[in-house]
């Protein structure tokens, strides 16, 4: 199966049980290199169905305080764009089989080599891409890599998106699309946005997509809330944080597992 | 795409077809941002075309570039400076003289004046490194009634102070970065934040002929009326030599001030254009900020939604840069630079810091003009270029600031030395 399919089998999986996807993040070499391969492992058990893995960059525009310093401190740590793959592969030879998106910035990726990333990606076991600082308008290269090699190009849509633009990125999107809830950067927030609903309907009118909604959400009641209107629920900064805390392999466990009952509820 | 899949074009080169539409300049240039500020950016480009194509909006700007900022700014002539290095004669354009003490006004007033009359914002979002954009923005905050707040690395906070005062003064908040090596692009990092936070009120007003379209053309367009000035008091038989120099030289941050001299003469193809780069502490020690001089720092890479030559590691993280002049100090180069540079019409050498030090001590003892230290770097070019040309060859020299906001960086240079 392409990693394309992979993503799709989990969204048709999920549909069928009538709840929506938990999607955690967590930066790869955070907040050591063993820890990342231990809460992966921790939250694959815990019920993820899906794996969004950070590939560290130096200059993170899109992430908020929690991730810059989780990214700032796997990269002082030494991780490289090709560690970051050998820890995906050594994932598989554990045994962890979701789906692997990789989520980082365009020059990391860009100074590996498009093509090169691709293919080395794909062989470690990664499933799909997303870049936050790359819009369809400058993503023609990677798209066309990345269509040949079957890995998904994720693109993200946010509330000031217009209609146009919302086409645009549905037509260019594989495997679900990313919708951030706030306008704004990455972060813990004690609320949801008031017009999360009407904002995944406008997106919902233009494309059969899956759609997961990440930004923000921190409890499982969140969580909930997010999958009753849409079909997947990414997490990112309260997991980061709780790996971060005293304990935070079983700091992640508990929180991935009131997440994981969240999309079920 | 690559450079090595765009070849230049050869042949007569119509500048004017550059960029295309989504702003690429060749192979560099672009949109690399969030989607959340996509929409911002069409409309930024919407706005910015309506107000140039508005006789209205135009007058306006003139009126205050006129009566606030005192242009044009002159040009004069270094006689001393011209003797003392036995070649080219030597013309310096005043930028020192604009108001706020440096070219940054120019763009400033013209972004905000734009925002004001042009977009449904209240609020204006600025980096700086140097803190003369910062002042800048500030000031033309205050002079608009426009809410405004600068972020500046702790770094630059410290050797920039009294540009921080000012900005206070002026009624800006100013807010230190802790993040990264604290300098421009941490800067610039945080201040994107800011502006994806609150882009549905916030104008992010960028500093340099940098970043996503539309800014790259955006400042330049604003930043030629250096050139366009330069041109004409160039020809004035009066007050100027009575023709065009042979080079201009202007000192390049992320680029704005040399695009602005540079851009109304690029059809002038006799006229040569040179930037100059932080050599910082030279470039096999691989602490400076010269882009273009450093073939294995400085490749093509995006920063800050813009393709460009970035200086980087093998991994593609954004390398420390450094420079004696904090407005240098940065690891990207404007796209349009690289492009003209590419088509072979302009050309880029780096000064260090000794050699930018020895330039300012040369203007402020020869011409009793005290440069800013980034224009100091044109000057110390000046040093090497002027003597290898003739006593009838003529260089014109963009002097984009003042040096009041280096006086501390260069007491504790000269007491070291
Ligand atoms: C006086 C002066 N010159 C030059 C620069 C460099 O910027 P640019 O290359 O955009 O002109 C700065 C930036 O802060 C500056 O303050």
């Amino acid at each position: 199966m392409t990693g394309v399919e992979r993503i799709e089998a989990v969204f048709t999986q999920v549909r069928r049980e009538n709840r929506a996807a938990f999607m955690p993040y967590h930066p790869m070499g955070y907040p050591t290199r063993e820890a990342t391969l231990e809460i992966i492992a921790a939250l694959a058990e815990a019920g993820a169905d899906l794996f969004e893995i950070g590939i560290p960059h130096s200059d993170p525009l899109a992430d908020g305080p929690t991730i810059q310093t989780a990214t700032y401190t796997a990269l002082t740590q030494g991780t490289t764009v090709a560690d970051c793959l050998k820890m995906v592969s050594e994932l598989r030879a554990q045994g962890v089989d979701q789906p692997f998106c990789a989520m980082t910035y365009y020059n990391p990726l860009f100074a590996y080599g498009v093509a090169d990333f691709v293919r080395d990606a794909v062989a470690a076991g990664v499933d799909g891409l997303i870049v936050p600082d790359l819009p369809p308008e400058e993503g023609g290269e990677l798209e066309a890599a990345c269509r040949d090699a079957g890995l998904a190009t994720i693109y993200l849509l946010a509330p000031t998106s217009t209609e146009a633009r919302i086409k645009q990125v549905a037509a260019h999107s594989t495997g679900f699309i990313y919708l951030v809830s706030v306008t704004g950067i990455t972060g813990a927030r004690s609320e949801l946005p008031p017009d999360l609903a009407g904002f995944v309907q406008r997106v919902r009118r233009h494309t059969d997509l899956p759609l997961a909604v990440g930004f923000g959400i921190a409890t499982g009641q969140q969580a909930a809330a997010v999958a009753a209107i849409a079909d997947g629920v990414i997490v990112g900064s309260a997991l980061v944080k709780a790996a971060g805390s005293e304990d935070g392999v079983e700091a992640v466990r508990r929180l991935g597992a009131e997440l994981a009952a969240g999309v079920r509820r | 795409m690559s450079p090595t899949t765009q070849t230049p074009p050869t042949g007569k080169i119509d500048y004017s077809a550059y960029p295309d539409e989504d702003g690429h300049f060749g192979p560099y240039g672009g949109k690399f941002v969030p989607e959340t500020l996509m929409p911002a950016l069409d409309e930024l480009e919407e706005a910015y075309l309506k107000a140039v194509n508005d006789d209205e909006f135009m007058a306006e700007l003139a009126y205050l570039q006129r009566t606030y900022v005192g242009r044009p700014t002159p040009i004069s002539y270094a006689r001393r400076l011209s003797e003392h290095l036995g070649g080219a004669q030597i013309y310096i354009k005043r930028e020192d003289l604009a108001h706020t003490g440096a070219h940054k006004i120019n763009n400033a007033l013209g972004q905000a004046l734009l925002m004001k009359r042009k977009m449904g914002k209240s609020r204006i979002v600025a980096e700086t490194g140097a803190g003369q954009h910062g002042v800048a923005t500030a000031t033309a905050a205050a002079l608009l009634g426009i809410e405004c707040v600068v972020y500046m690395g702790t770094v630059d906070m410290a050797r920039q102070e009294p540009n921080v005062f000012r900005m206070r003064l002026l009624g800006t908040e100013v807010r230190g970065v802790e993040s990264g090596s604290k300098t421009l692009k941490d800067a610039i990092n945080e201040a994107i934040r800011d502006w994806v936070t609150n882009v549905r009120t916030t104008h992010y007003l960028l500093g340099s002929a940098l970043g996503p379209h539309p800014y790259p053309v955006m400042v330049r367009d604003f930043q030629s009326v250096i050139g366009r000035e330069a041109l004409v008091q160039m020809l004035d038989e009066g007050d100027g030599p009575g023709r065009l120099p042979d080079a201009i030289v202007a000192c390049v941050g992320g680029g704005s001030n040399a695009i602005g001299i540079f851009h109304p003469f690029l059809e002038h193809e006799n006229v040569r254009l040179i930037g100059v780069e932080a050599g910082g502490r030279g470039i096999e020690s691989g602490e400076h900020a010269a882009r273009f001089a450093d073939p294995e720092l400085g490749r093509l890479g995006v920063l800050q939604g813009t393709m460009s030559y970035v200086m980087q590691d093998s991994d593609g993280q954004i390398a420390l840069t450094h420079s004696i002049s904090a407005g240098l100090d940065y690891a990207s180069v404007g796209p349009e630079h690289a492009w003209l540079r590419d088509l072979g019409r302009t050309e880029y050498f780096y000064c260090t810091d000794d050699q930018a030090m020895e330039g300012f001590e040369l203007l402020c003892e020869l011409e009793g003009i005290i440069p800013a230290l980034e224009s100091a770097h044109a000057v110390g070019h000046l040093l090497e270029l002027a003597p290898t040309m003739g006593k009838d060859e003529i260089i014109l020299v963009n002097l984009s600031g003042r040096g009041d906001k280096d006086l501390g960086t260069v007491m504790q240079e000269l007491s070291l030395q």
